[in-house]
């Protein structure tokens, strides 16, 4: 019987890397049973169990969301560590705005180059001069 | 001439820096093999998700994301990743040295520059240098979340989609290994081109659900999201490795302080003694 391979990982960690008969996941537009040999195939897929079918043997997953990758011999799914919605990635990118406009909203728009070198060559320096007197010791 | 009392004062406060610079570089190298682990634990998700982009790529997809897209550069985005804490050495120093020469060699073509600012060290740096800060993220900590980052990816990316910004590039610290911490330059947007999987090169492509533009658009922002995030984690590796050099030396500079300290309250002590002895000498002989 032929086989297909599956990984699922999600940014910190693997969760699940193997060979399987048969893979059932919820996909954004509903349910995907994968079989070896399946057409390419790259959708998203909502939060939801993803069962991995080998032979008998099953083992369930849960996933919240993220993408599904389908070649005719390889599964890969790429899950999310948290639900995602659009409001709250807005919420988020505000929020990292705002902490960049809090304290610095006074600054002008150009780098000084002429300040920012002269304060790396001091402490590029200080460095060095540690450096020189321990080697010295 | 130096007393004993100061001396023996001066010899103590560097004993109890040195008990404390020791402690700091044992705490770092615990830390280090913790944060070296979540390095590697993140690497499966970034190569899967690699794979999947360059799949894309060679796909002869109907819709072509403007991430792929080269277009005239009149303004770039520096993503710039940093230590929140200091007492690491030249880490930060020398990825802001490489940051400022290659935003100088672009204001050169008259190509502006913006930054978006992960950690207190680069926020403290370029607010005094001055450089349009358009996001910033301080304070992840040991262990980032990956979710801690979603909000400034978004605000970077949405400046390019808005064509604010033509090109964005993620400055962090490569982990090369625990002596050698490597600052790069690496150029997101416009994505590089990938090498070719030699697997799936005849003509194809995707069955899409829904969209094409969406679930690309989902994915490259996944994408962009992971190599950020794998950047901070090995960026915090490198911060733990850099701190327990820093204090490694810090502690023998501080032995060898203490070492010749020692001398001198020797030679303090003796001068004092001879000193006394040759007055009984000659109290005893005007007698």
């Amino acid at each position: 019987m032929s086989v297909i391979k599956v990984s699922i990982v999600s940014s910190n960690e693997e969760i699940f890397s193997g060979e399987a008969t048969m893979v059932f996941a919820t996909g954004s537009l509903g349910e995907l049973g994968i079989a070896p040999g399946h057409t390419p195939l790259l959708t998203g897929l909502a939060p939801g169990p993803v069962r991995v079918q080998n032979n008998s043997d099953e083992e369930t997953f849960f996933c919240s969301g993220g993408f599904i990758e389908v070649q005719p011999d390889i599964v890969t799914i790429l899950s999310d560590t948290a639900e995602r919605a659009d409001s709250l990635d807005e919420a988020a990118a505000i929020k990292a705005k705002e902490q960049a406009e809090k304290d610095l909203s006074d600054k002008d728009d150009n780098i000084d180059y002429a300040k920012a070198a002269a304060q790396l060559a001091e402490a590029a320096a200080r460095l060095k001069t540690i450096q020189k007197i321990r080697k010295n010791q | 001439m130096a007393n004993t009392k100061e001396v023996r004062k001066q010899i103590a406060s560097i004993k109890s820096t040195q008990k404390i610079t020791s402690a700091m570089e044992m705490v770092a190298a615990s830390k280090m093999r913790k944060t070296q682990d979540a390095m590697l634990v993140g690497q499966p998700y970034s190569q899967k998700i690699k794979e999947v982009i360059s799949h894309v790529a060679t796909s002869n997809s109907e819709y072509s994301h403007p991430f792929f897209e080269e277009r005239k550069t009149k303004k770039v985005c520096f993503i710039i990743v940093s230590t929140d804490k200091g007492l690491c050495g030249g880490l930060n120093i020398n990825l802001f040295k490489s940051v400022i020469a290659k935003a100088a060699e672009l204001n050169k073509n008259e190509i502006d520059a913006s930054f978006a600012i992960i950690g207190s060290k680069a926020a403290g740096f370029f607010k005094s240098v001055g450089g349009e800060i358009v996001a910033k993220t301080e304070k992840l900590g040991d262990k980032p979340n990956p979710e801690d980052l979603i909000g400034l990816t978004k605000i970077v990316l949405d400046l390019h989609k808005n064509n604010e910004v033509d090109e964005v590039y993620l400055c962090s610290n490569k982990f090369v290994n625990t002596m050698t911490q490597q600052p790069d330059v690496q150029q997101l947007i416009p994505l590089p081109s990938m090498e070719q999987d030699e697997k799936v090169k005849q003509y194809w492509d995707y069955i899409y659900e829904p969209e094409a533009e969406i679930l690309l658009e989902g994915l490259l922002t996944r994408y962009i999201e992971s190599l950020i995030y794998q950047a901070v984690v090995e960026n915090v590796a490198c911060e733990q490795a850099a701190k327990m050099l820093a204090m490694k030396n810090a502690t023998d500079n501080a032995g060898d302080l203490i070492k010749e300290l020692e001398l001198l309250y020797n030679n303090v002590r003796q001068a004092a003694i001879t000193q006394e002895l040759s007055e009984i000498v000659g109290g005893a002989a005007a007698v």
